[in-house]
C-alpha cells in the first residue's frame, strides 16, 4: 500500500511543480519558480516530518504519501543543477552564483526554521505534561 | 494532455526514489544519507543527458518526451526537500562535519554529473552530438 501512497503523492507533487513553474516562469532568466518551490518544500517537509514524529502522529501511509510522495516529488534537485549550467552557458555567472547560494543556503535555513517551529509547537503541547521529557 | 505526461513521469520518478532509498538503506547500514546523495547525483546526470538527447531520440514527440522524462521522471526522482531535511538533522545531531560533507558532496557531484550529462565526459566531445 505504501507504493500507492507514494504514487498518488508523486503524481500530485509533480503536477503541482509543473503548474507553478509554468505559471511563475522566470525573472529575466532567473529560475525563480524552482527556487520558490524548493525553499517552500524544504520548510514544509522539515516541519511535517518533525511535527508528525514528535507531537501529532499521522497514519504511516499519509506520512510517506505526503513526505516522500508529494513534497519529495514537488521539490527537485536535477532541475536545479541543470539550470545552474544553463545560466553559466548563457554567461550569467552572477545569476548562477546567486541561484546556488539562495537555493543551498535558503534551503538549509528553511529546513531549520521548519524543524524549529515544529519542535516549539511540540513543546507547547507538552506544557501540561510537566513530567514528560521535553526534547529541546 | 500534458498533465498525463508530467504526472505519469512523476509517479515513476517518485516510486524509483522510494524503492531505491529503501533498497539502499536495507543493505548499507551507515548513518549518512547515501541513498539521497546517489539519487540526486544520478538524477542530475539523467536530466542533463535527456535535455540534450530527447529531441533526437523522439523527433516527433520532443515536447511530450521532455515533459515525461525530464519534468516528470527526473524532477520527481530527485528531491531538494529530503536533502535539506537530512542535512538539518545531521546538524541537529551535532555532526557538523558530516552535514558539511553531505552538502558539499551533493553540490559538487550533482553539478559534475549534470555537466557530464549535458556536455559529455571531458575530452570525448559531448554526449554523442
Amino acid at each position: 500500500m505504501s507504493y500507492v501512497a507514494v504514487a498518488i503523492g508523486g503524481f500530485l507533487g509533480t503536477c503541482a511543480r509543473w503548474m507553478l513553474t509554468e505559471w511563475i516562469g522566470t525573472w529575466g532568466g532567473f529560475p525563480i519558480a524552482t527556487l520558490l518551490i524548493n525553499l517552500s518544500g524544504c520548510f514544509v517537509l522539515a516541519w511535517f516530518y518533525t511535527v508528525t514524529l514528535e507531537s501529532s502522529p499521522v497514519h504511516p501511509l499519509l506520512r510517506v504519501g505526503i513526505g516522500t510522495g508529494f513534497i519529495g516529488a514537488f521539490t527537485t534537485y536535477s532541475t536545479f543543477t541543470v539550470d545552474v549550467w544553463k545560466l553559466v552557458q548563457s554567461g550569467a555567472w552572477t545569476m548562477a552564483a546567486g541561484y546556488v547560494i539562495t537555493s543551498l543556503g535558503g534551503g538549509l535555513l528553511a529546513g531549520w526554521v521548519g524543524l524549529a517551529l515544529a519542535s516549539r509547537q511540540s513543546q507547547l503541547r507538552m506544557v501540561d505534561h510537566s513530567d514528560d521529557d521535553v526534547d529541546t | 494532455m500534458s498533465f498525463v505526461w508530467v504526472g505519469v513521469g512523476g509517479v515513476v520518478g517518485a516510486l524509483m526514489r522510494y524503492q531505491l532509498s529503501r533498497w539502499i538503506s536495507e543493505r548499507l547500514v551507515v548513518s549518512f544519507p547515501l541513498a539521497t546523495l546517489f539519487i540526486n547525483v544520478t538524477g542530475s546526470f539523467l536530466l542533463g543527458w535527456f535535455t540534450v538527447c530527447v529531441g533526437r531520440w523522439f523527433p516527433h514527440f520532443g515536447l511530450q518526451a521532455a515533459l515525461l522524462l525530464g519534468t516528470g521522471v527526473c524532477g520527481a526522482y530527485t528531491t531538494f526537500s529530503t536533502f535539506s531535511y537530512e542535512a538539518v538533522i545531521l546538524l541537529r545531531e551535532g555532526r557538523r562535519a558530516a552535514a558539511f560533507a553531505y552538502v558539499a558532496c551533493t553540490f559538487t557531484f550533482g553539478l559534475a554529473a549534470a555537466a557530464v550529462g549535458l556536455y559529455g565526459l571531458p575530452g570525448t566531445g559531448g554526449t554523442g552530438r
